[in-house]
């Protein structure tokens, strides 16, 4: 086995309680998203196991779903996973005006995946085509079960897009008080991969949803 | 030690009020002793409702509380001993308190996030404990909110439900808390196999808490989504699938039952050799075990559904796979009796707890085996053979492994000593009455008596009146116990920094250690448990 090296000199120093370790820092956030894929992963097997048990009502229930809606958001996050991406290249280079920037960019395509998102739900919601209403309980079970899955999973992944936002929101406060700068940017990194998680969610849910009929 | 640094503990609170010193705190080991007081609330709280259903049962009909109270009983019993008592248990309280010590670290890698963990540890509790007092009565589901009825029934599921995905959140940031801790913060010369065996145990249940809390999480959140909207995820009637549910919540569950013995045989790792004054019998063998049993464990959850509608080929596959996680758990305990084999034993409290965990986990051990059979558990599915089973193991198991955990870093953490012989007396008195406790359960299972019910058949009386004596002498056991505590806590004589003589790193530091643990990072060169 490796000895181990991992250790920095800073552990040495004798009262330095406020370390740094940067590497740990990513391996905690790292870890997190494990969990947020966990947590999402079991929604995915109920829904496959659902879909595999009621094929036709699944298919019927994704032809009701807005595919221009759903593509126009998915392009909508990636662009955002960019502008992230760009954010921390800037900040490394020193850039904390462009990191600014960019991090503003990617809240307003944040915001815009969320409006765009309320338009969607309320179009359904307007036409009774949610869970307890007359109409709902007259769909065929697999449907209902679809279109409960489908706002169960888009809606856990639309608080995830708000608290997601949130972070980038003290993401720019930190550049803007200097404390993540371009010696210090593990901070923004996570705020970043935990963006890019959102993102890669949605990914996923998009054709589970939207695509596959 | 020699040092030239001021020299105060850490229960120094630096010139802050004492609340503010506590509930502000990121010293792990002021963490884990909120902990440590939270948890032992909990437990006697669990420990007073098993002991009013012991009452109740000590005759047929209703003795103490309606059919329906009793319903309530074991469901808040099972939801606070499961979610407030051994799956925190260990790794919350010895694993806060000892796990920078063992790896000869300052702290653990974020000690905010730590201090996070146990605020919603207490949120957690509170909304638990809360489905008492409010709304339509306590969850009457039992602890594992089976559905369709946990969605159907008129009580207070959500918010215990809630409460349990509260605790699992706090779990899961404790688990990775520990994970990069041991990555990253091991001091100089400690490599992986230079480890203590309890922090090799506690990665191992780290990476189950990180790796399978989620899928519960999602579980009950589903629940809950369907009680509040009226939907049918797992609701037969609404398209459901119940047997679904059962998956999901055992996916978790049963790895859960690891996360709650693995930190156990940790700690016994560690005094088992102390107390022997013996090198440890198959170092590498026990931590490979802890790595084998939490990744077997993802794969045996079916065993619990035997009796509930899945195909043959999957039940036998379950069964199998379930004897395959007595292998690991077999290999450590013939390493502790190996290790003891030739040693020069010393029946010192924490020895004697680790002793009894061993000859309690066997017959918990062994009594799984049973149940994991597929052709005998169909006979004793639900009926007191498993109640008696999973005390054995949980109670018998992890509970006298926290027992001797506490007796072993006690005098490192609170630098006293307790009375070594009234110890041993409760440990006797405790170790007594735990068997005849639990012994008749299973006598009771064999004979077909089934579980969570407040009345039972005329010919299962004397088993069960046994049982209830039992249960009166376990809680003299545990009285007498925290007395000596407590008393050890308040009068005890002061201790040395390493009474047992123990080799870890955590005996040589300070007791109680100061804030920053040690006055130089230790630098480690050979194994632990390389006793002469
Ligand atoms: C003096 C201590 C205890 C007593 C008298 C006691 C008694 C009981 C009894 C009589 C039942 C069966 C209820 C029934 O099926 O009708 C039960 C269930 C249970 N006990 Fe205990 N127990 C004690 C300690 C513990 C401990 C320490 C743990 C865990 C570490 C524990 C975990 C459980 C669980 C999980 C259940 C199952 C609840 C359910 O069916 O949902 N108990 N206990």
């Amino acid at each position: 086995m490796s000895t181990n090296n991992t250790v920095s000199e800073n552990h040495s120093t004798a009262v330095n309680h406020e370390h740094r370790d940067d590497a740990g820092r990513k391996m905690g956030m790292w870890l997190f998203l494990f969990t947020e894929l966990l947590l999402f992963g079991g929604l995915f097997l109920v829904y496959s196991i659902y879909r595999f048990m009621n094929p036709a009502d699944f298919s019927n229930g994704s032809h009701h779903l807005d595919v221009f809606m759903g593509a126009l958001n998915t392009m909508v996050l990636i662009t955002s996973s960019l502008t992230v991406a760009l954010s921390i290249t800037a900040i490394q280079k020193g850039n904390a005006k462009l990191a600014l920037r960019m991090l503003a960019v990617t809240i307003l395509l944040a915001i815009f995946f969320l409006v765009n998102k309320y338009f969607e739900w309320g179009h359904k919601i307007h036409y009774d085509l949610y869970p307890g209403t007359d109409l709902f309980k007259a769909l065929p079970s697999g449907e209902g079960l679809f279109y409960v899955l489908y706002y169960f999973m888009t809606g856990l992944h639309m608080i995830h897009v708000i608290v997601g936002a949130v972070i980038l929101v003290f993401m720019g406060k930190y550049i803007s008080d200097g404390s993540i700068n371009s010696s210090n940017y593990t901070l923004l990194e996570n705020g970043g991969l935990y963006w890019h998680l959102v993102d890669l969610i949605w990914i996923f849910l998009f054709p589970l949803l939207y695509l596959i009929h | 030690m020699t040092n030239t640094l001021k020299h105060t503990d850490f229960y120094d609170n630096e010139g802050k009020p004492a609340w503010k010193a506590w509930l502000t705190t990121t010293d792990h080991k002021r963490i884990g002793l909120l902990y440590f007081y939270s948890l032992t609330v909990f437990f006697l709280v669990g420990v007073l409702l098993g002991l009013m259903m012991r009452f109740e049962l000590i005759s047929p009909g209703k003795d103490l509380v309606e059919a329906q109270t009793y319903n309530g009983l074991f469901t808040l019993h099972g939801v606070i001993m499961i979610f407030l008592f051994v799956i925190p248990g260990i790794p919350a309280v010895f694993g806060n308190l000892t796990l920078p010590l063992l790896l000869g670290a300052r702290d653990v890698a974020f000690p905010k996030l730590n201090l996070l963990s146990w605020y919603l540890y207490i949120g957690g509790a509170v909304l638990a404990l809360s489905t008492l007092l409010v709304g339509d009565g306590p969850p009457d589901t039992g602890w594992t909110f089976y559905a369709p009825y946990s969605v159907k029934t008129g009580t207070n599921v959500s918010m215990a439900v809630l409460a349990a995905f509260i605790l699992g959140f706090s779990s899961i940031l404790t688990g990775l808390n520990f994970l990069t801790t041991i990555h990253r913060m091991r001091c100089h010369g400690m490599t992986w196999f230079r480890m203590p065996l309890f922090a090799w145990a506690l990665y191992a249940t780290s990476w189950i808490q990180l790796l399978a809390t989620p899928v519960v999480g999602i579980t009950l959140l589903m629940i809950v989504v369907e009680r509040w909207l009226g939907i049918g995820l797992f609701d037969p009637v609404l398209g459901g699938d119940p047997v679904l549910y059962q998956h999901l919540f055992w996916i978790y569950s049963h790895p859960a039952v690891y996360i709650m013995i693995l930190p156990g045989m940790g700690v016994i790792s560690e005094i088992i050799p102390t107390f022997s004054r013996r090198r440890i019998f198959g170092y590498k063998a026990i931590a490979y075990a802890s790595l084998a049993i939490a990744f077997i464990g993802y794969f045996v959850w079916g065993h619990h559904m035997f009796t509930s509608g899945m195909s043959g080929p999957a039940r036998i596959i379950f069964s199998i796979l379930t004897f395959l996680v007595a292998i690991p758990s077999a290999i450590k305990v013939f390493n502790w009796l190996a290790t003891m084999y030739n040693g020069s034993i010393d029946h010192k409290p924490p020895m004697l707890y680790a002793l009894g965990f061993i000859f309690l986990f066997l017959v918990g051990g062994l009594s799984g085996l049973v149940v994991g059979a597929l052709a005998t558990d169909v006979h004793l599915h639900d009926t007191y053979f498993v109640v008696g089973h999973f005390h054995y193991v949980m109670f018998g198991g992890t509970g006298f492994a926290f027992f001797a955990a506490l007796h072993y870093w006690f005098p490192k953490i609170f630098g006293k000593m307790y009375n070594l012989k009234h110890a041993t007396r409760a440990f006797w008195l405790l170790f007594t009455g735990f068997n005849i406790l639990y012994f008749p359960m299973l006598v009771v299972g064999i004979m077909g008596m089934p579980r969570r019910y407040y009345d039972y058949l005329p010919q299962f009386q004397v088993p069960n009146v046994i049982s209830t004596i039992g249960s009166w002498i376990t809680t003299a056991g545990l009285i007498y116990m925290i007395v000596v505590i407590v008393k050890g806590i308040r009068h005890g004589e002061k201790a040395s920094s390493n009474p047992w003589n123990g080799l870890t790193l955590d005996w040589q530091t300070d007791s109680p250690p100061t804030k920053e643990n040690f006055d130089a990072i230790p630098t480690v060169t050979e194994r632990p448990y390389e006793y002469k």
